[in-house]
């Protein structure tokens, strides 16, 4: 019965993308309607073939559900090679013009593929992690099976289908325009169908749970989960120009746009940069180091705190705008105010280690955890001293902030994804150790060395322009153009790419390594003697 | 009054007071008498239940509870 819903809704999906790949009004929502009618299409003839075919009820309840999350763990490195790769070479770009093709001219530029970069690593490599990492902790601590069935295959492929459509569409040039939130109206629309889904399967597990207690993990994967919904439904609140073409108008206007784009901005770095990978930490790190959190109180507090005083931070994005002075007080406040929770929250992460910090010396893939929750700890220092408002003074539109991002999302995103991916392949596909540690090794210190000379060249280059904008000479005429203070960066552009280039090596080595862990390395004793179905 | 003046002074006064007494309350109550050793319990779920869901009924024998640290993490290695 079923079935037919589901091909009644793909034939209508489908005729409808066809008649809006005839009447798009944009090239970009063109080739999606394309895309959507070839998807909907292919799954209708699929769910075709399938449909009146005997149903062959297994009893699942008794295992995990694990296939959706292997794949979410290929996808995370896929995506996160993708991203870096992006991501490296705009930084050519930007250290060398010639590399904006002509004949790319409009599609392969700096400006399309800046959005492209930040969409890559941010949503399609932090997000697969997010989502695969949340699956896998949730059954885990909730000693149940994730719920909803299928619905989780959905999230998976679904949030896919939000990455290539957001993706295809910026290069094509539909694009919003708000910082971090940059897909249109109908890719958000997706979304929020996606992740309304990935709710259900989240809550729904953690609602079967056999553990009287929801984990601390959960806890900060679900704040994640509940407040992106929020921050995404109110960012992008548009009215489409029309239902055959990408552009829209949003509702909001004027400073209460800029205000709303920032909250949204900043929480986008609070919930689905910290809270859920935070989540991440108190859960690989207590297991990769075998023993429990340093503290379960701290790890409470720590939650209430962050949750409470992040989405108040965003005003400090825009010092010195039309946004009134006590409203960015109020932001730089609670920024400050920040720092607290977020330094208990990396305390608790280190102390986990303690009594057992030999393992740093053993074991690569928690000196890579280890150092990730370093790099938050910097990031979150360094976070709330840029928002001060005479700080920001001098930082705000220069690289010192795109440095503190990347220091950010390479050092503390970046090396607990990498942690948690080392953990999780051995354990998903029942092998006895990973192919190779001293290739984590490699990876390690490549991508270590690789963020300091990013960070390092962009605090260079961010204090150096910043001081260069307002040198003034004895008359008080300003002394630089803007063009000196572009060609006076070069050679530390050239760093940072070369940094990035070390960070996309190390993300190479890995995939290598892991490839190999499932080809090569011994399978585990336990798996061959006990008769796990596969699933 | 206007409706941003009505909000305005609801935020500064009524939400405020009650978003920081949830606050300090959650503290107290995260160092109520008898927490210590509830959450000993909680901070060790991740070493419960690594390969397989727990059982529907009477999952008091499959998941060891407390215990002694080493043999929880050493079998959660496994």
């Amino acid at each position: 019965m079923s079935n037919y819903i589901k091909l009644i809704v793909l034939g209508l999906i489908a005729i409808f993308a066809a008649i809006g790949t005839n009447y798009a009004r944009d090239l970009a929502y063109q080739v999606h309607a394309i895309l959507v009618m070839l998807i909907a299409g292919g799954l209708f003839i699929w769910t075709l073939r399938n449909t009146d075919e005997p149903d062959i009820l297994v009893d699942r309840s008794a295992e995990y559900m694990d296939d959706v999350i292997r794949y979410g763990v290929i996808a995370t490195a896929f995506w996160g090679v993708v991203g870096f790769l992006a991501g490296t070479f705009i930084a050519f770009q930007l250290a060398f013009p010639v590399l904006n093709f002509e004949w790319a001219q409009g599609y392969l530029n700096f400006g399309r593929l800046r959005p492209l970069h930040t969409s890559a690593v941010i949503f399609a490599f932090g997000g697969n992690a997010l989502i695969a990492t949340s699956f896998y902790v949730v059954q885990r601590t909730s000693a149940a099976r994730l719920w909803g069935g299928n619905l989780a295959w959905f999230v998976f492929w679904g949030y896919q289908l939000f990455i290539v459509l957001a993706a295809t569409g910026y290069v094509l040039g539909g694009t919003q325009s708000k910082e971090y939130a940059e897909p249109e109206w109908y890719v958000d629309l997706w979304l929020t169908i996606v992740w309304v889904a990935y709710l259900a399967v989240f809550l729904g597990t953690i609602v079967r749970r056999k553990e009287p207690h929801i984990y601390v993990a959960n806890w900060f994967y679900l704040a994640f989960i509940v407040t992106v919904a929020m921050l995404h439904l109110v960012n992008n609140m548009t009215i489409p120009v029309s239902v055959w073409g990408s552009k829209s108008v949003i509702v909001w206007s004027g400073v209460q746009d800029a205000m709303i784009q920032w909250w949204y901005g900043h929480n986008a770095v609070g919930f689905f940069l910290t809270a859920g990978f935070l989540g991440m930490m108190y859960y690989f790190i207590p297991k990769q180091a075998e023993r429990p959190v340093f503290s379960y109180k701290l790890s409470i507090i720590h939650f209430w705190a962050l949750i409470f005083l992040y989405i108040w931070a965003g005003p400090h994005h825009l010092h010195y705008t039309a946004l009134p002075d006590w409203a960015s007080t109020l932001g730089m406040v609670f920024s400050i105010i920040l720092w607290m929770p977020s330094w208990g929250g990396m305390i608790n992460g280190l102390m986990t280690l303690s009594g057992a910090w030999d393992k740093l010396r053993t074991d690569p893939v928690i000196r890579m955890m280890v150092i990730s929750v370093g790099f938050y700890g910097m990031s979150t220092f360094e976070g709330p001293m840029m928002s001060i408002r005479a700080v920001n003074s001098l930082s705000h539109y220069t690289d010192w902030t795109i440095g503190h991002v990347h220091s950010g999302a390479l050092g503390w995103n970046g090396m607990i994804t990498f942690g948690a991916l080392y953990f999780l392949v051995p354990v998903l596909w029942k092998r006895e150790r990973l192919y190779s540690l001293q290739m984590v090794s490699w990876h390690f210190w490549l991508a270590t060395i690789g963020i300091v000379l990013y960070a390092a060249s962009m605090w260079v280059t961010g204090i150096m322009e910043g001081l260069m904008w307002r040198e003034v000479d004895a008359n008080g005429f300003l002394v630089n153009s803007f063009a000196d203070t572009v060609a006076a960066k070069f050679p530390m552009y050239v760093v940072r790419a070369l940094g990035g280039v070390m960070f996309v090596a190390g993300a190479v080595i890995m995939c290598y390594n892991l490839w190999m862990t499932v080809r090569k390395a011994p399978a585990k004793e336990a798996s061959l003697t006990v008769a796990v179905p596969a699933e | 009054m206007e409706e941003y003046t009505i909000l305005r002074q609801f935020a500064d006064s009524w939400m405020l007071l009650v978003l920081f007494v949830f606050f300090v309350g959650i503290v107290i109550w995260v160092f109520r008498p008898g927490a210590s050793k509830e959450y000993k319990d909680t901070a060790n779920i991740p070493f419960r239940h690594e390969d397989a869901p727990a059982p529907l009924k009477g999952d008091e024998t499959a998941a060891p509870r407390g215990g002694d640290k080493s043999a929880t993490s050493k079998e959660a290695r496994q």
